[in-house]
């Protein structure tokens, strides 16, 4: 399959026919979507792929020898290659594991990895900006097996704080990262933390749910040893999440989850695990999901992931631009303002002292979708100082008129709550 | 539709500006009570003193949404100086009230609550007074949780004072 890539800036009007809920209005206005960050949403060619898979050869895979059951597995494994090539895994065949989330492909690390290969006594050392998804999994370790945990602290400046790296970094043994904050945008500089954690002879896991669906990702060059996505924040269906894993500790660790697929034999008095990558894939795996992540990566590539990031950067400068300009002393942005290559199109905001629950209410009422809460981070907005923000986020589909109505609806918040 | 007016009455923006009996009491003799809205993080502290079978004082601590705040003034407002009896039969009415979206929802208790066993001993949305301004918020199903929050909090406080946990035995 050969996939052209168009040159110059996305062209955000004809992208939006592309996706049929944004064709909806929502209380009587375009629906203005800006919640990308929390699930992003499906353009029809993801839709129809799965529709057609239902339509004409769904199967169980791995397991019937009649042509629509080797068809479904075929499309299936194309899926994995497909998401492999995506983040450059040098063998996607092997190392690419289907999950139903990110959050699970995290809780596959911590469970197998963690609790089986993570040596006695070292510690694991997080970040102030994780998302609940990789923090939980690892305090369940933590509790379990007595390991420490330590969290290397995010700044003033918004980007953590690396100047305690070194004296961090002793002693641990596995690693668990952020490469983007869905909070504050921040794009984590992964070169000195994977060095740091190499030299110390740790593992790193990134949680790259925020970054694979907007940049060009190259697992070899982050250098990381675990990659956790989903698939609804990158166009793909709900459902499905993955996890990719250097070979070598992906054939040392032991199953998480215990069923079928993922055995090679079961007697009564034991089992042995499958090879790679199905050890990991207990039970029937989400097929047509895999099949409609294809096409999402399809879709991606077709635009090309270096105009997509260009797109958002140039939309989070205008955001910035237009929102301070015109609401300034109002708002407070949490997240970086400048160096904006080094940060997502996710801008938290405080607007005057609205609870961001109030502000969001009332952006609905305008067609206005933006996330109010504490987005699964609760230690971060602790370290903000807040209980909750608001939150508006961008994709492919945003234009610099989602700004202008964000914005608008700004002055009408303001004027409601008086 | 729902309109924003339905969630936002002027007597719930005014609670909102001006929240009564916002403070802290001391501990003891006062009781203190914490609820999270797991949601969006707000959080609510009910101080609460029980004398005699009297709720004599109630102070609100805290931060949250103007929903979450007004209600818990309202809250406060509607309860303060009245018998624990009365406090817990208004806490049962108002969550009455707040339950009314299960019904859109479907469920297989949707069309029978089993509570309302205990309707005779609710008083009805038109006899809450005030409160009654908090009924458009069941339009709203994901902030039901921001009303009801001051109120579940006020309840455990009830509980735990009629079964004697002292303020320190809880962590």
């Amino acid at each position: 399959m050969t996939t052209t890539v168009e040159a110059g800036p996305l062209d955000v009007t004809a992208l939006r026919r592309e996706f049929p809920i944004l064709q909806q209005r929502s209380h009587g206005r375009r629906l203005v979507y800006l919640d990308s960050a929390s699930s992003s949403q499906r353009p029809r060619a993801v839709l129809d792929a799965m529709d057609h898979y239902y339509e004409t050869t769904h199967a169980n895979v791995h397991r019937g020898v009649y042509a629509i059951a080797e068809e479904a597995t075929r499309q299936f494994e194309m899926a994995r290659r497909a998401v492999g090539r995506f983040i450059k895994a040098p063998r996607p065949e092997v190392e690419v594991i289907f999950t139903k989330n990110a959050t699970e492909a995290l809780n596959l690390v911590a469970h197998s990895y963690g609790r089986h290969l993570l040596p006695d006594r070292k510690a694991i050392l997080l970040t102030e900006l994780e998302h609940h998804a990789n923090i939980v999994p690892w305090l369940m370790l933590a509790a379990e097996r007595g390991v420490e945990l330590r969290y290397l602290p995010v700044g003033d400046d918004y980007r953590l704080d690396l100047r305690d790296l070194d004296r961090l970094m002793d002693g641990v043994g596995l690693v668990g990262v952020s490469t983007m904050s869905n909070v504050l945008g921040t794009i984590t500089d992964l070169s000195p933390i994977v060095q740091a954690a190499h030299a110390a002879g740790a593992v790193v896991v990134a949680d790259a749910s925020q970054l694979v669906p907007h940049r060009s990702v190259d697992v070899r060059a982050l250098g990381v040893d675990f990659l956790a996505f989903t698939g609804h924040k990158m166009l793909g269906p709900t459902g499905i999440g993955v996890l990719w894993g250097r070979e070598e500790l992906l054939d040392a660790m032991p199953p998480f989850l215990g069923g079928g697929e993922m055995i090679r034999d079961v007697r009564l008095d034991g089992f042995t695990p499958n090879d790679l990558p199905w050890k990991f894939e207990a039970g029937t795996p989400p097929i047509a999901e895999a099949v409609g992540l294809h096409a999402a990566i399809g879709f991606l590539e077709s635009l090309g992931m270096n105009r997509v990031a260009a797109h958002e950067t140039d939309l989070t400068s205008r955001a910035i631009e237009i929102l301070m300009e015109r609401h300034g002393d109002d708002l407070k942005i949490f997240g970086p303002t400048t160096d904006l290559p080094a940060r997502g199109g996710v801008l938290s905001l405080a607007f005057r002292d609205l609870h961001a629950h109030d502000l969001a209410q009332v952006l609905d009422a305008e067609g206005i979708c933006i996330r109010a809460g504490h987005h699964c981070a609760k230690p971060l907005m602790r370290r903000l100082g807040v209980t909750a923000t608001a939150r508006a986020s961008f994709y492919v589909y945003n234009g610099e008129d989602d700004i202008q109505a964000l914005s608008d609806a700004l002055d009408v918040a303001a004027a409601f709550f008086g | 539709m729902a309109g924003l007016e339905d969630l936002y009455r002027e007597i719930i923006l005014d609670h909102y500006r001006s929240p009564r009996n916002r403070g802290e009491l001391a501990v003891p003799p006062a009781h203190r009570v914490e609820g999270f809205n797991p949601l969006c993080g707000d959080e609510v502290v009910v101080y609460l003193e029980v004398n005699d079978g009297v709720l004599t004082d109630l102070r609100i601590a805290g931060q949250g949404c103007s929903i979450s705040q007004s209600s818990a003034s309202m809250m406060s407002a509607a309860v303060k100086g009245r018998p624990v009896e009365q406090a817990r039969k208004l806490i049962r009415s108002f969550k009455a009230m707040m339950s009314i979206h299960e019904h859109s929802l479907g469920g297989e208790d949707s069309t029978e609550d089993p509570e309302d066993q205990s309707e005779a001993d609710t008083l009805k949305p038109e006899d809450l007074g005030e409160l009654a301004a908090l009924q458009g918020v069941v339009k709203f199903p994901v902030r039901i949780k921001c009303a009801t929050l001051s109120w579940n909090a006020l309840a455990q406080g009830l509980d735990e004072i009629a079964a004697g946990v002292l303020p320190l035995d809880r962590t």
